[in-house]
């Protein structure tokens, strides 16, 4: 298991140098000029020129490239073009929004959604299993904005609950932390309801027909533990990858929830440096998103380790 | 914020106990942030991000803003569009007009607690005049430039006489000549400063300004204003509140409902279309705080065929009629003007000169006519169209269907603005990704006299700006224009060079139209001002 997952982190290291190349590689590509954004409206072409040497956009690729890669090799991801601060710090500063969304939403779908699907399996073609699924679809259906919109007409304007809009970090109090980001968690959170508890209730209703489990229920075993004890546990693997991803992909960005609820998250940073091409925040996000990816994938595989022992990795 | 009085369903069972306990913790967290508001701090949203904290170096208008509340200037222009000294106690002028002397006010300090001396001004206006296009006509007068015989003297050697030296350094809009620290002045014009240290109303909260989220101002303690009442930019500018913070908001709708619920005080753009009901809300003041409004432009680039061909650009302006574009992109007709002048309507050197067919809609029998004439052989005509900026995805939707009524073939090509704005710099011809026409606004200020209005350079590609028209006569203007020594005279010159630019079809303005602000009726002593100002402001 050890060598299985040192063997992954080696791997995760090519994996990490060819998305350094090909997002280095694209944003020049891309049309648009950061030397342009800064020098306004009025510049000169010999004024383009004089910022374009002043931010290293006129050395070679190759000189740019390895020059990045270098300040990487020292834990450096350089400084914003346009703002001069230090790319680490914008990144640090929008983590705790973004890890705070992720972990509410996850945390509160899980506990909602496992529970429905399995109780949509359990009585499967009921009213109780078609409700489940409406409020499935209509999660899926139904855009984040307008849920949001909804949440804030009704909960923020109409009850005046909870604050239109912003953040609070943690150490400013759990009260606040929590009155702010409550309604953004509701809003994702009925997306991920619904993808959990399809999953988990497609997965329950593999197992429930299992030979195994009507010999537990054969046996006289309580149906709770048949279906938490049995047909759950054996039907981990799947919900767990969905959990996962859907963590990840948290992490790496919902600009739309973080724009409604104007949450200063990781995908609006995401979001205005590609609008402005700032290249060193654009390479560090991306690489960042992709570490991100490469972790939980790691974690999920060995999740499945300790979920499922019949599974091993050689 | 409204904090709910009354519980009006008792808590049963395991559901009440978590209604109950939802309900408490939601008027303990709403008053635990109400007890943290400080009635003293005013929350704005703007109309964009801070991205780049050095006035000099960029002319976005953000940047401007920054300026404002951390720099101060020489001179300010008040609401009649006059300048008045601001930094400034008094100046004199030599009998032959070559030798300005300025004695700065008592008790201006930087920042850091240093006296402003003639050294700090004589370095940042050296600095400014090697960016920006009014500040580069004022070098190119300036024989030298430097401390007088006290630290608060500031003296200015011109090689001829100069008709606009005050007019230059009261400029109102980007890029404002403003005074810094002559150490940071020092910094190369194509780098950012690395310091936010002036001697204007308010100080940088460096440590709380996050770019994207939100930049902070504190009042300067320190900063002595005026006696005079503010005026437009000009004034006292007397700081009522602790603190300024402009708050980013991607999206409109949550700035719009922030500001009804009372999270913001003060919305520098909203959309048009919420303005209706902004107005019907009595809590909510709306109005347009800067009275030249914003000028939109077509630019042709006269580099590539065949708007290298005058007959084709002036086809092309033939063909849009402002009515069209502006019902489009506003909507409403209160908020905008059907206006030719290329120095902007309601100024002094106004004049609808050349521009009939824009503000009459009757070109397009002449665009056709000047069509065949040219022998236009079908050339699809390259828009660059910006989809991701609201006030600038309209027009050229408009003038694109305008110009093929007209009979042009046009290849309207969607980008994002950054991309537009990479590319607008480019001279390559269309094969190799030219173009031949976009548009862009410019706020009244920016566009109000001939030396700083871009579009009239005729200096072509050498000099010039993007679309490069080579006009030297515009140029011979210009110069009569900067030696003018009286406003008739200037109004002469102002008109003659609008007339040869809507003949050379260097460009067209298709409209003016007006942004109004949106703030709540807490706030008192707004001021209608060149940029958005948070001096003279008191909240309640």
């Amino acid at each position: 298991m050890v060598l299985y997952i040192v063997q992954r982190i080696l791997a995760a290291i090519p994996v990490m140098g060819f998305v350094a190349l090909f997002v280095f590689l694209l944003l020049r590509l891309t049309p648009g000029d950061p030397a342009a954004i800064i020098a306004g409206d009025t510049a000169t072409p010999q004024q383009l020129e004089a910022i374009r040497d002043s931010l290293g956009l006129n050395d070679p690729l190759f000189v740019q490239f390895f020059s990045w890669i270098g300040q990487l090799l020292q834990g450096d991801f350089g400084t914003s073009i346009l703002s001069g601060q230090p790319v680490i710090d914008l990144i640090s500063d929008r983590m705790e929004p973004t890890i705070s969304l992720a972990l509410t939403t996850i945390i509160l779908s899980v506990v909602i959604g496992v529970p429905l699907g399995v109780i949509a399996a359990w009585k499967q073609g009921t009213l109780i299993d078609r409700f489940v699924m409406l409020l499935s679809v209509l999660g899926f259906s139904v855009p984040v904005f307008v849920i949001g919109y909804l949440m804030i007409s009704a909960f923020s304007m109409s009850l005046g609950w909870f604050p239109v809009q912003g953040f609070r970090p943690i150490g400013e109090g759990i009260g606040p932390f929590f009155h702010r980001i409550a309604l953004p968690t509701f809003t994702l959170t009925l997306l991920y309801i619904a993808l959990i508890a399809r999953i988990t209730r497609t997965s329950m209703l593999e197992i429930l027909g299992d030979d195994y489990v009507r010999t537990a229920r054969a046996k006289g075993l309580p149906e709770h533990k048949v279906l938490m004890r049995h047909a759950l546990r054996n039907c981990s693997v799947p919900i767990i990858t969905v959990i996962g991803i859907g963590f990840a992909l948290i992490i790496s960005g919902v600009v739309v929830t973080e724009s409604v609820f104007n949450l200063p998250g990781l995908g609006r940073l995401t979001v205005d440096a590609v609008l402005s091409r700032d290249y060193p925040v654009i390479q560090a996000v991306i690489l960042l998103a992709s570490l991100i990816y490469v972790v939980i994938n790691l974690l999920i595989d060995i999740a499945y380790v300790l979920l499922d022992p019949r599974i091993r990795y050689a | 914020m409204t904090i709910p009085m009354t519980l009006k369903t008792k808590p049963r069972g395991l559901s009440g106990l978590i209604r109950g306990t939802m309900f408490a913790a939601t008027v303990a967290a709403t008053a635990l942030i109400a007890g943290m508001a400080d009635a003293q701090t005013l929350r704005a949203v703007k109309h964009s991000d801070l991205r780049v904290l050095d006035p000099i170096l960029t002319t976005a208008y953000m940047s401007r803003n920054h300026g404002y509340m951390i720099f101060d200037t020489l001179y300010a222009l008040d609401s009649d569009l006059v300048p008045q000294p601001q930094m400034v106690d008094t100046h004199t002028v030599s009998d032959d007009g070559l030798v300005y002397t300025f004695t700065l006010r008592d008790g201006l300090k930087f920042h850091d607690g240093a006296d402003v001396t003639g050294a700090d001004v004589a370095a940042s206006i050296k600095r400014w005049g090697e960016r920006d296009g009014m500040g580069q006509v004022l070098m190119d007068f300036v024989e030298s430039m430097e401390q007088g015989a006290q630290p608060n003297e500031f003296v200015i050697n011109l090689k001829q006489p100069y008709g606009l030296v005050i007019d230059s350094l009261a400029k109102p809009s980007s890029n404002v000549p403003f005074i810094m620290p002559a150490r940071l002045a020092a910094t190369p014009s194509t780098e950012a400063i690395p310091e936010q240290i002036g001697s204007g109303p308010f100080t940088w909260v460096a440590d709380e300004y996050q770019p994207g989220v939100r930049a902070v101002y504190a009042k300067n303690e320190d900063y002595v204003p005026r006696d005079e009442p503010s005026s437009f930019a000009a004034g006292g500018k007397v700081v009522m509140v602790d603190r300024v913070e402009w708050v980013v908001m991607p999206d409109d709708q949550t700035a719009f409902n922030a500001l009804q619920a009372g999270e913001i005080d003060y919305w520098e753009s909203p959309p048009s279309d919420l303005l209706p009901i902004l107005a019907a809300n009595p809590e909510l003041t709306v109005r347009n705080q800067n009275a030249l409004g914003f000028q939109t432009i077509m630019r042709p680039n006269t580099l590539n065929a065949p708007m290298d061909n005058v007959k084709i650009r002036q086809a092309a302006i033939a063909s849009v009629n402002q009515k069209d574009v502006l019902d489009a992109l506003v909507g409403n007709p209160d908020l905008y003007n059907l206006c030719g002048a290329m120095f902007v309507c309601d100024t002094p050197l106004a004049s609808d000169v050349g521009s009939e067919t824009l503000t009459e809609g009757s070109g397009m029998e002449k665009a056709k006519a000047l069509l065949a004439e040219a022998g236009y052989d079908g050339t699809p005509i390259v828009i660059m169209h910006p989809t991701d900026v609201g006030t600038l995805r309209t027009q050229p939707v408009v003038v694109a269907q305008a110009m093929r009524d007209a009979g042009f073939i046009v290849d309207l090509q969607a980008m994002d603005w950054q991309t537009l704005v990479g590319k607008r710099a480019s001279q390559a011809s269309i094969a190799d990704g030219g173009w031949h026409m976009f548009m862009t606004n410019w706020v009244g200020a920016d566009v109000f006299n001939p030396l700083v209005n871009n579009m009239v350079n005729g200096k072509g590609p050498d000099g010039g700006w993007f679309g490069w028209p080579n006009v030297p006569k515009l140029e011979e203007l210009r110069t009569s224009y900067a030696t003018a020594a009286t406003l008739e005279e200037q109004q002469v010159l102002a008109t003659e060079i609008q007339k040869i630019a809507y003949e050379e079809a260097v460009y067209a303005p298709i409209g003016q139209y007006f942004v109004p602000s949106a703030w709540s009726n807490n706030l008192e002593g707004v001021l209608d001002a060149p940029a958005p100002l948070f001096w003279n402001i008191s909240k309640k």
